[in-house]
């Protein structure tokens, strides 16, 4: 065991006033719950600063699990080691020993949270760094680019020694911010919508349309591992599957073909948003980018949007392609999103899709048949899937074969 | 009977073999088939990647399917030297591998490859500054074992991966094929960016096995195809086989100390009782070893005739590894230690697994003092 504690970092909480605890208690509840099998470790989360005490744990594959952890601006495995500055001194030496520093370089950063101090940031530099030179081979000073850079923070109750700084993945703790449901359909924008949504601390829901037999059981498989995805951030994931077929089905028959879209478009709203009522939610998240596809014009998003009152956050608005792939592809949904299923919005597509849909030609062509009766029987037929990250429900069935 | 021959292939397991059964009799659908039968048996297989790849604590997109341990190695060396041929064509390699590693580098030489074969000492390990100065600027890959087969050493894998991140172009394959689930070894710690492992060296079943490559390597596919396993192994999976390799695996796993405790008090049992024969000398050193071979030279005796000896009393062992023993060759990896000729072509391996007992032992012992007595007379001039 090189390091007993974890020390982390806040990201943007630390700027809140009076509501930091808030922050700081969502926080602490995500980590222990995302770290719930490691049941040795202490979760200490202060006003500053939150840690993580080992007892014993290895440090790595916690780490690995709080570069995910949005409301941390960065981590380091941490020794906590007494204020007195010959065990300051020895524990640099034992922990250069540790981490087999022979003929490397590095550099002292020491700084002072606790001005008290009897020795300033540049004293302790020199006293640790001519401490190590002495006792540890051919180890030598390089400020620039040093191989270990030793970082000694020292604070009210001790004084932390680290080697390594990690990033964490910023944001806000998750669920700090309410709840909306994503519209996630199985393409590459959706996921990504839920994840920078996820960042800001949305607490989301996801709300997916299947339309059998036109759509299979692998595309609905496909966003179950989106979903599975997202739920390794938040740790739970809740999914909502609409029966679509009928409503489709009554569209293509009843609706001119370039129209279709606009309509199905307006019909997927009209039952997220009451699925949204349903689930108390006070938002709804699509992943739509501006000019995109025929329904992503701003004539298009007005003719759907025009359906409810309920605020439509489209994160992705303002991006490029490139940039939301970029982002698929570091939340690892991109290889799942390109998976070659059709879903409910692909298997449909008129050759001419309408890209400047008139509201009152919308409404009048819906006037033809009883949606209303239609949304009503889809919004009972939901099937909602309850996602745990790491769990696979099909698992059991499969049991005595593994 | 006594089946002491377990580096040549176990016996499968019978729950291991049930699984086999039971998926390729009710989920015989192709993984590919976009309709919900075949959807299971690709659940099935995502669940044994899951498994596999949780025993051996890696990615599960770090783990992919093979035909066993030639394919693995073949993938492995000719897939980096075609992947990154224009950075480079030296390997390295030791004198002591399988020879599914020693013959893809032999083929690759004729391709205009250089292959360095890294000696090992007297006691079968290599030394790390032997590798040092065989690294060139134009070296792509170090394939090194890490249990050798024939005498169950274990090379300092750990050490040569931490010496390696020195030489970022250079990738670093492990033939764990005797070690997993005997020795612990852990790839992503070792630094390991390519693993071979077997399933029917832990009571799988043959034609079966797996290549674990770190994420973010890149090889050219040696077959080409469906574009199955991310096209890195194109072919329809062999789902039953794949199950059963996740079910053996974690088999082996399982109270995996207490079982490689058991087997090391086997083999030093052996290593004690057959020392106190006066033709016999224990090949397989004392340090840095396996806990289930045991390699032994009976002066006097071609080994061949001592195996078919104990055979007729049903036990089965070695000569050298099951893969050279039909070309009649003795042990490579005795010679590479600077053992005799002689000494080497009287070389018997005894391989064990978690199935085996003391009381097992005893018998062998005493088989092959009594083969060995009823011999003597008839052996002392032939050789």
């Amino acid at each position: 065991m090189i390091y007993d504690q974890i020390l982390i970092r806040y990201g943007e909480i630390s700027t809140k006033g009076k509501n930091r605890q808030f922050f700081v208690d969502k926080l602490r509840d995500h980590l222990r719950y995302i770290l719930r099998d490691y049941e040795k470790i202490k979760i200490k989360a202060n006003r500053d600063r939150a840690y993580i005490v080992l007892n014993g744990e290895d440090w790595e594959p916690i780490g690995n699990k709080l570069k995910k952890v949005f409301g941390i601006q960065s981590f380091s495995p941490v020794l906590k080691v007494d204020k007195d500055l010959n065990s300051v001194k020895e524990s640099t030496r034992e922990l250069f020993e540790k981490l087999h520093a022979e003929n490397k370089t590095f550099k002292v950063s020491a700084k002072r949270a606790d001005k008290d101090y009897p020795y300033t940031s540049d004293e302790l530099n020199r006293l640790i760094g001519g401490h190590l030179l002495k006792h540890i081979n051919g180890l030598s000073v390089d400020v620039h680019h040093p191989d270990l850079e030793l970082r000694v923070e020292v604070r009210r109750d001790a004084v932390y020694l680290t080697c390594e700084v990690i990033k964490g993945a910023g944001g806000m703790p998750v669920n700090s911010a309410g709840k909306a449901m994503l519209m996630l359909s199985g393409g590459i924008d959706s996921p990504v919508a839920g994840y920078v949504s996820m960042k800001r601390g949305l607490e989301i829901e996801g709300v997916h349309f299947y339309s059998p037999p036109f759509t299979s059981v692998r595309s609905k498989e496909k966003v179950v591992d989106l979903a599975k995805k997202l739920a390794e951030i938040s740790g739970r994931f809740t999914l909502h599957i609409v029966p679509f077929t009928e409503i489709q089905q009554t569209i293509q028959q009843s609706v001119p073909e370039n129209y279709t879209m606009t309509i199905t478009r307006r019909m997927m709203l009209r039952i997220t948003d009451e699925l949204r009522k349903k689930q108390k939610a006070l938002a709804i998240v699509t992943g739509e980018s501006l000019g995109q596809v025929a329904s992503q014009t701003l004539e298009s998003m007005f003719t759907i949007n025009e359906v409810t009152n309920t605020p439509v956050l489209r994160p992705l608005i303002a991006m490029d392609k490139n940039e939301i792939i970029k982002i698929a592809e570091e939340i690892e949904t991109l290889e799942i999103s390109n998976r070659p299923y059709e879903d409910c919005c692909t298997i449909f597509t008129p050759a001419q899709p309408i890209t400047k849909p008139k509201l009152d030609r919308a409404e009048a062509f819906e006037e033809r048949e009883d949606y209303e009766r239609l949304i009503e029987k889809a919004v009972k037929g939901v099937e909602t899937l309850e996602i745990e990250a790491g769990k696979e429900p099909e698992q059991s069935l499969f049991e005595n074969l593994f | 009977m006594i089946y002491f021959d377990n580096s040549a292939t176990t016996k499968p397991n019978e729950e291991v073999l049930d699984t086999f059964h039971k998926v390729a009799s009710i989920y015989y659908g192709n993984p590919s088939s976009v309709h919900s039968f075949g959807l299971q048996t690709e659940k099935l297989l995502a669940q044994a990647r899951r498994q596999i790849a949780s025993l051996l604590n890696v990615g599960e997109s770090e783990i992919y399917f093979t035909s066993g341990g030639t394919e693995s190695n073949n993938l492995a060396i000719k897939g980096v030297a075609n992947q990154f041929r224009n950075r480079g064509k030296h390997l390295i390699t030791t004198k002591i591998e399988h020879p599914s590693v020693e013959n893809a580098c032999e083929y690759l030489k004729k391709d205009g490859f250089d292959i360095t074969y890294l000696p090992v000492d007297e006691n079968g390990r290599i030394h790390l500054d032997d590798l040092k100065k065989a690294i060139r600027d134009d070296t792509i890959l170090v394939s090194i074992m890490h249990v050798n087969n024939e005498i169950g050493v274990i090379q300092p894998i750990e050490e040569i991966g931490s010496l390696l991140q020195n030489y970022p172009k250079i990738l670093f394959h492990v033939d764990v094929v005797q070690g997993i689930g005997k020795v612990p070894i852990d790839f992503h710690k070792s630094q390991i960016d390519l693993a071979t492992i077997s399933a029917h060296k832990f009571h799988g079943l043959k034609g079966t096995g797996a290549l674990y490559v770190r994420e973010g390597v890149k090889l050219t596919p040696l077959l080409h195809g469906g574009n199955q396993e991310k096209g890195l192994r194109s072919g329809t999976e062999n789902v039953p086989g794949i199950v059963a390799m996740a079910k053996a695996l974690r088999l082996a796993f399982e109270d995996f100390n207490q079982k490689r405790h058991e087997m090391e008090k086997i083999r030093d049992y052996l290593r004690h009782e057959l020392i106190k024969i006066d033709q016999t000398t224990i090949n397989t050193p004392e340090m840095h070893i396996a806990p289930h071979i045991l390699n032994f030279s009976v002066e006097g005796f071609k080994a061949e005739v001592l195996v078919n000896t104990f055979s007729e009393k049903q036990l089965y062992v070695s000569t050298t590894s099951a893969c050279s023993s039909k070309r009649n060759e003795p042990s490579k990896t005795l010679l590479a230690m600077g053992v005799d000729q002689k000494r080497a072509e009287s070389s018997i391996r005894i391989s064990l697994s978690y199935e085996n007992t003391i009381q097992e032992a005893e018998r062998a012992v005493k088989v092959i003092k009594s083969s060995i007595e009823k011999l003597l007379p008839v052996m002392r001039g032939s050789i």
